[in-house]
Parts: structure tokens; sequence; C-alpha cells
């Protein structure tokens, strides 16, 4: 191992507070680690593990729509609290923190030529606050009553009336669970912006950073302001709850008594979670635009087209994402001219994210294409996500919302743009860094079989789905069978659609198994399997060691997208390869 | 594209306006010239954290308009008798008073401390911390009174029930933001007496070494959290 210290002085006399920390022992190096590396992986596994558990949830839902009382114990009660928890698991736990605490973590030192985030003790504490944030969360599935059944939007009033299930301890535990999971993130957001601004390497300009940093960062940047808002939400419910404050509890009526509450409004708290809820789609969705456009050039060996575009294409998209919240609201009895205002502002954000796929797809065009397995993820995602967004197009009108609202479409709609268009990034991406994570590449028969499974099948899951709810098939109903409207055919296709969700799950295990068999046993990678040009591939050692890049820090030359470059030696630049054949400038001879 | 251009980028140093911050911005390393580490992270989490006590000032602001019954007129409610002199508000003015002097110690502490000098920093940082818990002591006070006078989160008998418990969760948040100013400003405070930041002694859980800039990122956030409140003296108690 070169020793990292040497290095380390050159790099504090340009930042005068950078201060490599040293572990001296095993609890310091591998558990109560401040290397950005090792705290990647902590937060993946920890991702991984609940989003696990919530896969496992989606099984239940799915078992009791085809076959009602198959399950012996889902009753409508169990129903309800799978859904919760399989949503709030799948947005917060599983994809934000992955893509942000997980590759956010793991590549932006990397991939920017740092030693480390800027502030690795508190990047420590911001996963052992997420990992006791998931814990609170589990401890409701073991707390009287079960965890909260109030779907994943938490509305009061229900969320915390008697009749909910989940409201003697799970409504509580899951507050608590978010806002310990905000003040987590917020100190690993705080790390992910500063490090992007303040510590790139020399001739790491913000216009050559990866669109998977740009992507991650606005992300961040977007987090650090809509969070707020979940916070404020969930602390003000903690009080109807447990004090009996009357924030957003109007005065009720239940089981013939007079509650005590009176006077709140239910809407404030629509408008604050999704104030929190739509910029939150977009945190998700931006870090899987930025890795994908890496994952598309590298392994279309072309450069990205527009990356000027594709940059501004992303600050544009956050920006506005703030301003569509309330097209989540249209039924909520919010007044009509809001609607006008919020279709508007949802509809121009179809712009630049149209820029982004016609460049995704102008980079392919003419490439040359290897179907390597995070270029396989890659293509799935832009089908993925241009079709999930086009019933965006439905559901951003009002008129068309209405008749929509709260049936399948809308769980189709979702399901197909930030579940699984994300998911299959996410994907794609551990299949591309895995190889960096771990020296050795994953297999491919298995990852083949992973893709097309997953891919496939999740069009089988979702695609029907919105035929179900253009017939009117509500969502979030414990059973439908009995609902006069529906012909018999719907039941079929319900059953259908389970049938394919039971074997897509089960594909996941081949991908977990491929995950930890390959760790020992899969094909050793070398430094630079995909020939990348971006820093995270130029490392010394693979994986990285402590302070990532050996004696001296990388100095940055050009862009990450030098591929196929015309008149080079080789068909990718690295990003830190100095001089050489110049670019070809056309008309410049 | 432009962008291949084969040297490294280094802004060339204080370029007065708008092109200084284009050029600061397309350069390499670092976006703020001048701010370090600790500073940009500072001024990241406040801008943060503004959010939070914007939704929470929005949220109240829609409670109040919303409710069914009168709101509370807080001059009646935060008047005090004194030498039996009806005073509106009269406490609430002392504490703000209180406070805003604390921002004015604070910026003379972090003067002192960009000329090092250790026993003026320490003086000064300890009375802003005295001014700190003397207006957490006065807020204490107050809520103790409001306590006596049967206002609850709950209920309370003048008015909206929404108005005891808006007052308890801003004002409590704020205060919570006081105290770990003052316990902060003791710490830090004890650092400087000590020297800690002449020698470079090493944070206990951190391991970096202490710089005399963590006084004026004391004093960002110390600053922050004084002007959080004028927000909430004209918003909860003014309106």
């Amino acid at each position: 191992m070169v020793d990292a210290t040497h290095g380390h002085d050159a790099h504090a006399a340009e930042f005068p507070d950078a201060e490599l920390y040293h572990p001296r022992s095993w609890w310091t190096k591998y558990v109560f680690s401040q290397d950005a590396k090792v705290i990647a992986i902590q937060y993946a596994s920890t991702a991984l593990a609940i989003g696990f558990v919530a896969l496992a949830l989606s099984w239940v839902m799915r078992m009791q729509l085809a076959f009602p009382g198959f399950l012996e114990f889902v009753d409508a009660n169990a129903y309800y609290q799978a859904i919760t928890v399989h949503g709030m698991v799948m947005v917060i736990y599983l994809i934000t923190a992955l893509f942000l605490g997980g590759f956010g973590n793991y590549l932006i030192p990397l991939m920017l030529g740092a030693r480390d985030m800027v502030f690795p003790y508190v990047n420590m504490l911001s996963y052992w606050t997420y990992l006791l944030a998931v814990l609170v969360l589990v401890a409701s599935f073991f707390a009287p009553g079960g965890p909260t059944g109030a779907g994943w939007t938490l509305y009061p009033p229900q969320a915390i009336l008697s009749n909910t299930p989940g409201q003697q301890a799970g409504i509580i535990l899951m507050l608590v669970s978010l806002i310990l999971f905000v003040i987590g993130f917020t100190m690993g957001g705080l790390n992910y912006i500063v490090t992007v601004l303040q510590a790139r390497a020399r001739g790491m300009t913000l216009m050559r950073m990866p669109l998977t940093i740009w992507g991650i960062f606005i992300a961040t940047v977007m987090a650090m302001l809509a969070f707020p808002a979940l916070f404020v939400a969930c602390v003000m419910m903690l009080f109807d709850r447990l004090l009996g404050t009357s924030f957003f509890m109007p005065a009720l009526v239940e089981m013939g008594e007079h509650l005590s509450y009176g006077g709140g409004s239910p809407i404030l708290f629509q408008h604050l979670f999704w104030f929190f809820g739509h910029p939150e789609v977009y945190i998700v969705a931006l870090p899987a635009f930025g890795i994908v456009s890496d994952l598309i050039s590298t392994h279309a060996r072309k450069n990205i087209f527009g990356y000027r575009m594709m940059v501004w294409a992303l600050v544009i998209i956050g920006a506005l994402s703030f301003v569509v919240w309330a097209h989540h609201m249209y039924v909520s009895g919010m007044n009509p001219w809001f609607g006008f205002f919020f279709a508007t502002t949802t509809l121009i954000i179809a712009v630049p994210t149209a820029i982004k796929v016609y460049n995704w797809v102008l980079t392919l065009w003419r490439g040359d294409i290897h179907f390597t397995l995070p270029m396989l993820f890659a293509l799935g995602f832009i089908v993925t996500f241009v079709n999930g967004g086009l019933t965006g197009l439905f559901l951003g009108n009002v008129v068309v919302d209405v008749p929509l609202s709260d049936t399948m479409f809308v769980v189709a709609h979702f399901h197909m743009v930030m579940g699984v268009a994300p998911i299959l990034v996410i994907f794609g991406a551990i299949y591309h860094w895995y190889p960096k994570v771990t020296g050795r590449m994953l297999d491919q028969t298995l990852g083949l079989i992973h893709f097309w499974i997953t891919f496939v099948g999740a069009y089988l899951i979702f695609f029907p789905m919105h035929y179900l709810g253009i017939m009117g098939v509500p969502r979030r109903y414990f059973e439908s069978q009995d609902i006069s409207f529906l012909p018999p055919s719907a039941h079929d296709l319900n059953v259908f659609i389970t049938v394919c969700a039971l074997i897509v799950g089960a594909a996941q295990m081949v991908f977990v198994f491929n995950l930890i068999w390959s760790i020992r046993h899969g094909k050793p990678a070398g430094g630079n399997p995909w020939r990348a040009t971006t820093l995270e591939w130029q490392t010394p050692e693979t994986p990285p060691a402590h302070g990532n890049f050996g004696r001296e820090l990388p100095v940055v030359y050009r862009w990450a997208y030098d591929y196929s470059v015309p008149g080079a030696a080789e068909d990718f630049i690295p990003q830190n390869q100095p001089g050489g054949a110049p670019p070809h400038k056309e008309g410049s001879e | 594209m432009s962008d291949h251009a084969l040297t490294t980028h280094t802004a060339p140093e204080g370029q007065p306006g708008l092109a200084g911050v284009v050029s600061d911005w397309s350069s390499d390393r670092t976006a703020f010239k001048t701010a370090t580490w600790g500073k940009a992270m500072i001024w990241v989490f406040l801008l943060s954290d503004t959010f939070i006590f914007g939704c929470f000032l929005l949220a109240y602001m829609t409670a109040r308009m919303s409710t069914t019954e009168p709101w509370p007129n807080p001059s009646e409610v935060f008047a005090l008798e004194i030498f039996g002199v009806n005073m509106p508000l009269i406490l609430i003015a002392i504490m703000t008073f209180v406070l805003i002097s604390s921002s004015g110690t604070m910026a003379m502490a972090v003067n002192y401390a960009y000329r090092r000098d250790r026993v003026k920093t320490t003086v000064l940082m300890l009375l802003t911390a005295l001014f700190g818990a003397t207006f957490v002591g006065m807020q204490a006070f107050e809520w103790t009174k409001l306590i006596s006078e049967g206002v609850r989160p709950w209920e309370n008998h003048w008015g909206a029930p929404q108005f005891g418990a808006v007052f308890f969760m801003i004002t409590g948040f704020h205060g919570t933001h006081v105290t770990i100013g003052v316990i902060f400003l003791l710490l830090m405070a004890r650092k400087v007496w000590r020297g800690d930041f002449d020698t470079g002694k090493k944070g206990f859980f951190t391991s970096r070494k202490g710089r005399w800039e963590i006084v004026e990122i004391t004093g960002l956030y110390w600053h922050f959290v004084d002007l959080v409140w004028v927000f909430i003296f004209a918003f909860f108690y003014l309106w």
C-alpha cells in the first residue's frame, strides 16, 4: 500500500484545512470509519437490506390483490401497513439513501480527485443517524399495533385517527424515523455540497465534472431545501399525535364522539409534504440522469452529446421542481386556479427533460455500442423513463388527472418513472462500479438473467396497471373483486401481474447471489475494465486505498468524455492525461 | 468544444463584480476562493435551516388564517404588570434587545479573533454566551408565566388553540437553537482561552487541527439565530 501521508502534505498546502484522518484500529477502519468509501458501502448495504424488506412487502400486497385470503395474516390493516412501509422505504430509505449516501459518498471524492469528503467525521455521523432511522422504522413492526398504515403520504387527519392501523406506536415511530433521516441526511448533504464546490482537484472545473457528479450535486442541493418541509411536517404531526395540538386536525366526529381536535388544516400538511415530495421525485431522478449519461457515453465509446445543455437541464429541472408540488393535490379541494398554475409549470418541466432524453439518444447514435450489463440497464432506463414521463403528461393536466386520481394508473405512472427507472440505473451503476469497489467483475450470465427478467418483468407488471387504472380499479383498495363495474378480466390481469411480480422479485435474489459470490469468485477486473476516462478509474490501487490517489493527487486536463478522439492512441483519454494529441477541431486546418 | 483546453484553469485572483463571480465559478478546485471548508459548510447549513424556520413560520401563518376561532392578541397576552403599570410586550422587547446586543458582542469577538487576541476574544464570547443564556432564561420565565395562566399546546382560554401550539413549537425550536449556540460558545471560548487555536491542537472527535476561523463560524451561526428571532418577533408578536 502506498503511503498517502506524503502526498497528503502537498494537498494540505493547497487546502490549508485538509487533514486526512488515519484510522488506527479495526473498529475505526471498518466500522466507525471516516473514509467515504467505507461509509458508502455501509450506506448501500443498509439501503439494499431495508429495500428487500420493502420488496417482500410488495409481494404481500400483490398476493392479497390476486389471491385474497391466501395469506391468512393479511387483513385490511396489514395490507395498508404493507403499502405504507413499502412506499416510504422504497422512496426514502432505499433510493434516496442509495443514490446520495451510497453513490454520492463513493463517487464524489473519487471522481473529483479528492482524498475524502471534507468533513469525514460528520460524514460518519450521517451514516449512523441514517442507520438509527432505519432501525426505528423497523422497530415499528414489533411495536404494539404494528407499523403505521396511513399510506406513504401519511395524510392527516386519518394518519393519527384511532381506526388507522399503527395509530398507537407505528405513526410515532415513522415520524421519528423520518426526522432522524432528515438530520442524518443533512450531515451527509453538507459534505457532498462542500466537497463538490470546494475540494476538486487541480484542473477540475465545474464544467469538467462528470455528469454523475452534477446529478448527485444538484439532487443534494434540492434535498437540503426540500427535506426541511418534511422535517417541519413531521414535527407538527408528531405534536398533533402526542400533545394533542391541532395543526393538521379539523374538528372531527369519530365513532359518534367529538374529538378534542379543532381548527387545523389538513391541506397545510399536504402542501408541506409535497413541497418535499415533489422535489424528492427529482432527488431520486437527477442522480439517475447523471449516472446514466456516464454509462451511455462510456459504453458507447462516444462523448456525451451536448454536455453543457445536459448540465443546464439538470439545474433547470432542479429549480422548476420546487414550483410544481401542488399537481399532487388537484383533488384536495384547493383553489382551482392553483391547478391551472401548477399544471403549466409541470408541463414546462417536460422541456429540459426531453432535452436530456434527446441527448442520450444522440449520444448513442452512431456510437460504438457495447451491450455490456451497464449499457443494457441504461437503455432499459431510457425507454422506461420515456414511458413513465408520457403518462406524466396525462396526470399533469387537471382535467385528465381528476378521473385518473387514486386509480392504478397513478400507481403505474410513478412506479415506471421513479420506481423502475431509477432502480434500473442503480443496477446498471452497481454493475459498472462493482469492479472498482471490489476489484472483480460481476458474473455476466447471472447479470443477463437478472437484467432480462427485471426489465421485461417490470413492463409486464406495470403496463397492465395503466389499463386497470383507466378501467377505474382504485389504488390502495384491499380487495377489488366485489366492485360491480369491474369485469372479471380485471381480476385475471391482477393475477397475471402478481405472478410477474413474484418472478421479478425472485430474480433479485440472483442479483444478491451475484453480488456476494463475485466478491471472491468474480473475474479479476484490473484498474479500468471499461476503459473509462473519469478519475475513479485512474487510482493506483483497485479497490482504492485510504486517501484514494496515493502520493500525488491527479491533475485534470480535460473533460470526462474524451472517447474515440480522432488521432488519439486509444479510444479513450483519461481526464488526468496531459498533452497528447490535441482534439480534432473542425475547420481549424 | 472549448472545454478541451489542455491547460489547467486557475482563475486570476480578485476580479471585481460579475466577471469575478463567473471566473471563480469557472475555475478549478474551489468555487468560493476565500471561503474555507468550514465556512462554506455553515453557509449551506444556514440556508437549509432557513427553510426549516421558513416552513415553521408559513405553517404558523396558515394556521392563524385558517383557524375558526379568534387569535389572541399578543400585546395583551405578553404584557407584564410592572410597578402597577401595564406594559405590553415589555419582556419580549427586553429579550429582543438582549439578543441583538449579543450579536454585537459576537461581532467584536470575531474581530478580536482575527487579531489573535485570546483574552478579549474569550471575554467577548463569554459575554455573548451570557446574553444568550439570559435570553433563554427570560424565555423560560415567559413559558412558565403562560403555562401558569393556563396556556397549553392544545388549548387556552383566549381563543384559537393553535396559538399555544405555535408559540411553544416556534419559540421552543428557536430557544433550542440559542441553547446549542450557548453551549458551543462556551466550548469554543474554553479552546480560545487555552490557546488551542494557536498551537493547532487536534479536536477530540474530528482529529482536525483547531483553527481561529471556528470563532467566525460560531459567529455566523449566532447571527443567524438572532436574525431568525427578528422574524419570529415581527410575525408572531407584532402581527
